[in-house]
């Protein structure tokens, strides 16, 4: 596998909605300034088709790929996206922005409400994706991109993707949504009330008013714990963490027995460190409210031209391969041109970041197709004429 | 590039510019061809995750996904030609298959193994053994065929559900042959219509 990486990549900022302008949002209020921080890899070509959008899950940020200055960890889909690899950068002009209501240089709960000169928090506007692909859309058109050649991207990313396409079909030439659903079913919407209950029961959270206090750490470490349990497969903590004990033997106290127990400690410790709590109480929110299904992807009328690859992994419970296949029922229902395919990974729902040579394979082809078409190639003409007839 | 012989006469089949469903695609090879050669709108499925792969390499669109599910979802006459190469005789409900696939497509392609070749018969009858022919390499028990017919039964089948067979090509070894199908044929491929 190619272990190119970009160097000296920089994530930079677009503010529009600026006053009088506001961004009209799908509850029906408004928000502005709005400021999306995005990435781009690669160059985009003179007339301006080859540009591919890449949207992150719930937890990522707009640095997909290479290393930012003088960090050592590279962007959360490096070995996507580079020189030679699916999203080959040597041919294809890559973006990635910050979700509305990130907390990694977009607006979200934690920016400041101009308003009032202090962050937003529960003043911030309950947003959906559709209002997510509305402010990516505000920066297409800044980069004056009119068609992409592709969105992309896997879980919330997926969704985004998709939502991309009931948004604006006529600006979507391909679209590859990985391990996501056409709409939150009541198992994933639980999952994401626990993960909020959680956040909002530690009284560090403060009716959301907690930014001059520090973070409900508690709350939003046991939140990410259960969001890991979800990400990954039995078979993959099997792999991973067996029963092993940490210290050998059992402490018969309440104590850290479990290499499970470590790891999911250590995620939630850390990712406390980087993502404010309020921010994963209205992505997820938006994620709950998601909901394509009854011919809401594609709506009566519009012409589809967009081509798919959907993509789900055997063992991803949490966004398990049948809402995938319920994607390429509307698909068929509408006669749209596309491919599924059902990888064999182990990782869970953590595979389409993880293990991603199958995936990579899928993904290079596609996008050559969409670009080049099918290359030429000669041979005899044979044509055959016989044949009996009956009946 | 030498092409097999039963998708050389799909290819006579199939009319420029149609839109063609195959089902149990394998790996795209049929679909690749009618897609240069006819300029062909072709849309697989196909069950083998290895073989899906294969056909993304050949820029093609494939569902993973079984053939027996694969077209419910499919709007009456989505297609000009739906496919069943060798495929058909892997299926368990031929009659339900049929049917959807003469809902969904103008007209249908089914090509399969002559179970009542020359060869399959001796075999049976003079050696007391399972047929194996160049048609069905298979031994009994990892064959992955369950239905075993031969052209007579399938015109029959035709016939009595009403079925329109609208042309039917014996193929040999390395061509179509022109008498006794049904004794010297390996293969047969039928175009249907309702």
């Amino acid at each position: 596998m190619n272990t190119n990486s970009l160097d000296a990549v920089q994530t930079q900022y677009f503010t529009f909605a600026a006053p009088p302008d506001r961004l009209p949002l799908e509850s029906g209020k408004t928000l502005g300034p709005v400021t999306v921080a995005y990435e781009t890899y690669g160059r985009l070509n003179g007339d301006r088709s080859n540009a591919i959008l890449v949207c992150h899950a719930l937890s990522g940020d707009a640095h997909a790929a290479g290393f930012l200055k003088g960090e050592k960890a590279p962007g959360w889909w490096d070995n996507m996206i580079g020189p030679g690899k699916a999203f080959d950068t040597d041919e294809y002009f890559i973006i990635c922005s910050n979700v509305l209501a990130g907390c990694k240089g977009s607006t979200g709960p934690s920016s400041i409400n101009p308003g009032t000169g202090k962050p937003y928090a529960l003043d911030f506007p309950v947003v959906t994706l559709s209002d997510m692909v509305n402010a990516q859309r505000r920066l297409i058109d800044f980069l004056g991109i009119d068609i992409v050649l592709c969105v992309a991207g896997g879980s919330m990313g997926g969704m985004q993707a998709l939502q991309w396409v009931a948004s604006y079909p006529e600006r979507v030439r391909t679209a590859v949504p990985i391990a996501t659903a056409l709409k939150h079913s009541p198992q994933q919407i639980a999952f994401n009330e626990v993960i909020r209950r959680s956040i909002m029961g530690d009284p560090a959270w403060r009716m959301g008013d907690y930014y001059d206090h520090g973070q409900p750490k508690n709350g939003l470490a046991v939140a990410r714990m259960i969001g890991h349990i979800t990400f990954m497969s039995d078979r993959s903590m099997e792999q991973k963490f067996s029963r092993k004990l940490r210290n050998g033997n059992y402490g018969f106290k309440f104590a850290t027995d479990f290499e499970v127990e470590g790891y999911l400690q250590y995620r939630g410790d850390s990712f406390v460190k980087r993502f404010d709590a309020n921010s994963y109480l209205y992505i997820t929110k938006a994620i709950d409210y998601f909901d394509l299904s009854d011919g809401r992807l594609f709506p009566e009328g519009k012409k589809i031209g967009t081509r798919f690859l959907v993509i789900s992994f055997q063992s991803d419970w949490l966004y398990p391969s049948y809402q995938s296949q319920e994607i390429v029922r509307q698909l068929k229902r509408r006669q749209v041109e596309a491919t599924y395919c059902e990888l064999q990974s182990t990782y869970g729902h953590d595979a389409f970041l993880v293990d991603v040579e199958e995936q990579t394979e899928l993904i290079r082809h596609f996008l050559e197709k969409a670009r080049y078409g099918n290359a030429g190639f000669d041979e005899g003409d044979l044509r055959w004429n016989t044949g009996w007839t009956t009946g | 590039m030498e092409h097999r012989l039963d998708h050389r006469v799909i290819e006579s089949i199939v009319a420029p510019g149609s839109r063609v469903l195959d089902l149990g695609c394998g790996r795209g090879d049929l679909l690749f061809l009618l897609s240069r050669e006819k300029n062909a709108r072709v849309q697989g499925i196909e069950l083998d995750a290895k073989a899906v792969q294969d056909c993304v390499k050949k820029g093609l669109s494939v569902f993973h996904s079984d053939i027996e599910s694969g077209l419910s979802e499919y709007p009456d006459r989505s297609f000009d030609y739906v496919i069943l190469n060798q495929s058909m005789q892997e299926v368990k409900n031929v009659d339900y298959l049929l049917q959807e696939a003469l809902r969904v497509g103008e007209k249908v392609v089914v090509g399969f193994p002559n179970f009542a070749h020359l060869r399959a018969r001796i075999m049976l009858a003079l050696g007391g053994r399972a047929p194996i022919t160049q048609a069905l390499p298979h031994r009994w028990h990892d064959t992955p065929n369950v239905r075993f017919l031969s052209i007579r039964d399938f015109e029959e089948f035709c016939r009595s559900k009403g079925f329109r067979i609208l042309k039917a090509f014996p193929l040999g070894a390395d061509r179509i042959v022109a008498s006794w199908p049904n004794l010297f044929a390996h293969n047969a491929i039928f175009v249907l219509a309702k």
